[in-house]
């Protein structure tokens, strides 16, 4: 395994190894269980610190599912480890995972459905750094001025409420609510795809300023490739659960080596009206992640399948120096 | 007007009663109009400009008479959409780009929501009508049967508690179903179901909405969009709810039932990667005017108005690197107090004297490139020149610093 040491590399903040999280389907008689959503099903990578990693793959792949699981935000994981700063998250007692909260947060969708419309967006903002008692009381009111003009926005806007802002300016809030804590490491879930093009680049500029100033750790969630190609430094693409192809950026987007992960870039539309397109059109949907195909579970829809793609489910298999890959291709 | 402690757009109880009133007695004799039954044809038939195009828009105004005031969501558009060509429509959300297309169709939200004034002939071949003076009896036939619209939630726009084969029965009864048994019309519902590549079709008309896949609904709604072969096609964002892979395989779709029904599309969306793949013309729009159109070329490789230009370089694209993404600065303008110059000054950093005068008007660059920007105004040529003086010594003092 890649990261398969146990032993601790301080350079690395998060370590994630084979990482399962299933949900029960209950049902029939007594709601007696009766199957499995495997939602996330095996994942494995490890992130360096201050950098970003991106993870993409089609809705429903469990890439918003990968991040909670790590910040143990879905409850029991199912499987494998989540190692953060060296320490397996899910062993933390109740008051260790309370101050490692302050450590790591996450950035949501939705700016619109994560604020709560009754309290002041100075008390969202605030709100956490008061419990923590991260800051002595007196300096508390310099510091919310501080980390929202780090953010983009104004004293004033303490005392208004979020249905007073427009969707670029509330994910401002949402950015500052998380970064208020000071962390180390962010879940960035899908934080610029409910925004215009123009806004995205502001918020996208506005993270990586923040990731430079405070050498922060980002796990960029995002379905939007040429976005994920921009922001981040390694590049990880699940499929169905499992994380198939991972590496570096550079080694990723030039040569992909995963099927899926090639007819993924080629669906990419190019903003150039004579762009020549090999389009590799995968035939039918993601199959249900309830009843996932034996052997690889891209099998169903990949051209080069064979007899063993069937019935055995591939490895990661390092393929060029870290560049990671689960196919029977590279064997 | 406004009290000054109560800050900048504030507006009492009394004043809003007052516009509320007005805006009443302006919407209510537009709704009598539009309500007329047995209205003479000669009222609102008329002869396109050009017979090969398929829509035309002619200085539309859309506005929407709100308690705070007046929002003009199109303030004079003017496009052409030519039979069996796709247009692309872009711009930022609020932009009137979906006020634009509603109007076309005659669905604004009625009373606040009005064409005021302005043309958009609709050729359906032997006849051409003029959809802004249309009254509603005669839009129904028209809706859904010549015009029809492919909307941006598949999540949404299905009603969830009908199988999938009565509500594309209910369209092709409606619109074209006369004489027709239900057993002609569930028949005909397979075939349109099939025409957009549902594999097992005779299940999936028999399924509710949310037994299928995001992708699946799309093309559902695709097959109720289609089913009367209309003229054109609105598509409003068809694609921003799918994934990548997904999104391959509805445009490729769209692209093939297009040239099968011989119809055109007006492509409506924010993203530039979409529209360089299916469009032959771009529309930008910004608050609610068009800033430049032309061919999908000129729109890509001479991109002129600043606002394009800043629109396509905040964009990142797959292998081509940069540091940082260019963003536009400032926001766009209050819709209620538009100014009275260009709506684009106060955010464009090529801005010249002359444009503190009134709006800048329509510029051509090419026969099919135009741009209203006083940057390509013959008249103030002189003033550019300066300005690029300006710049230049600038960053070159900058440089020797």
């Amino acid at each position: 395994m890649m990261a398969g040491q146990l032993d601790y590399d301080p350079s690395n903040i998060l370590v994630v190894r084979n990482l399962k999280k299933y949900f029960p389907i209950k049902g029939g008689m007594m709601n007696r269980v009766i199957g499995q959503v495997k939602a996330v099903d095996g994942v494995t990578f490890h992130l360096k610190r201050g950098t970003t990693m991106g993870l993409v793959g089609e809705s429903g792949c469990g890439k918003t599912t990968t991040g909670r699981t790590i910040l143990r935000l879905a409850g029991e994981k199912t499987e494998g480890d989540v190692l953060f700063n060296g320490r397996e998250v899910y062993d933390l007692t109740k008051a260790e995972l309370r101050a490692a909260r302050t450590k790591m947060q996450i950035i949501f969708q939705d700016p619109f459905s994560s604020l709560s419309p009754r309290l002041p967006v100075g008390e969202i903002i605030g709100e956490a750094v008061r419990e923590h008692n991260l800051i002595p009381q007196a300096e508390y009111e310099d510091y919310l001025d501080k980390v929202m003009d780090e953010c983009g926005l104004q004293p004033f806007h303490k005392t208004r409420y979020p249905h007073e802002f427009s969707g670029g300016q509330r994910q401002r809030i949402c950015i500052a609510r998380a970064l208020a804590l000071n962390p180390q490491f962010v879940v960035c879930d899908e934080p610029v795809s409910a925004l215009d093009v123009s806004i995205q680049a502001q918020i996208i500029n506005l993270l990586k300023k923040l990731q430079e100033q405070r050498s922060l750790s980002y796990l960029f969630i995002s379905h939007d490739l040429s976005v994920v190609e921009h922001i981040s430094d390694s590049v990880g693409v699940m499929y169905l659960g499992s994380l198939v192809e991972y590496g570096d950026k550079k080694d990723i987007f030039a040569h992909p080596l995963h099927p899926y992960t090639q007819a993924l870039f080629s669906a990419i539309p190019m903003p150039d009206p004579n762009a020549r397109m090999n389009r590799i059109v995968l035939e039918g949907s993601i199959p249900s992640p309830a009843n996932p195909p034996t052997g690889c579970k891209f099998h169903t829809r990949c051209k080069y399948c064979t007899e063993k793609c069937k019935t055995e489910p591939p490895v990661q298999k390092e393929v060029e120096k870290g560049h990671f890959v689960v196919c029977h291709l590279y064997d | 007007m406004a009290k000054k402690n109560k800050g900048e757009g504030y507006l009492s109880a009394k004043e809003i009663r007052a516009i509320s009133r007005a805006n009443r007695k302006i919407t209510g004799e537009m709704e009598k109009k539009w309500k007329r039954k047995n209205v003479p044809e000669s009222e609102y038939l008329t002869t396109m400009r050009d017979p090969a195009n398929a829509v035309e828009f002619d200085d539309l105004h859309s506005y929407f008479f709100t308690d705070a005031g007046t929002v003009k969501s199109v303030d004079g558009v003017s496009f052409d959409v030519p039979i069996g060509k796709t247009v692309g429509v872009v711009g930022e959300s609020g932009c009137g780009k979906s006020v634009t297309s509603l109007s076309l169709m005659q669905l604004l939200q009625r009373p606040q929501g009005q064409i005021v004034s302005g043309h958009i002939r609709l050729n359906l071949g032997d006849k051409a009508y003029d959809i802004a003076c249309t009254p509603q009896e005669t839009m129904q036939k028209i809706r859904g049967n010549a015009v029809s619209m492919i909307f941006q939630e598949p999540m949404t726009s299905l009603n969830p508690v009908f199988r999938i084969g009565d509500q594309v029965d209910e369209v092709i009864e409606l619109h074209d179903g006369e004489g027709k048994t239900k057993e002609e019309i569930r028949k005909r519902t397979i075939e349109s179901l099939e025409m957009v590549g549902i594999a097992n079709s005779e299940g999936v008309a028999n399924m509710f909405p949310h037994e299928l896949s995001g992708g699946m609904r799309q093309r559902v709604m695709i097959a109720m969009a289609l089913a009367c072969s209309p003229k054109i096609i609105i598509a409003d964002e068809p694609t921003t709810a799918l994934d990548v892979t997904i999104q391959a395989q509805i445009l490729d779709l769209l692209r093939k039932l297009k040239d099968r029904i011989r119809s055109s599309i007006m492509l409506i969306t924010h993203d530039l990667g979409v529209i360089a793949e299916m469009a032959d013309y771009i529309v930008v729009m910004y608050a609610g005017r068009i800033v430049e159109k032309g061919t999908a070329e000129d729109i890509f490789y001479h991109p002129s108005h600043p606002y394009t230009i800043g629109l396509m370089e905040s964009k990142p694209v797959v292998g081509r690197e940069v540091k940082e993404l260019y963003s536009i600065p400032g926001k766009v303008p209050n819709p209620i107090n538009m100014p009275d110059y260009c709506y684009f000054r106060d955010r464009c950093e090529k801005r010249l004297s002359c444009c503190n005068g009134e709006y800048p008007c329509e510029i051509s660059l090419s026969e099919t490139h135009k741009v209203s920007c006083y940057l390509y105004d013959e008249r103030f040529a002189d003033l550019v020149r300066e300005k690029g003086k300006e710049n230049g010594s600038q960053s070159e003092e900058g440089g020797n610093a």
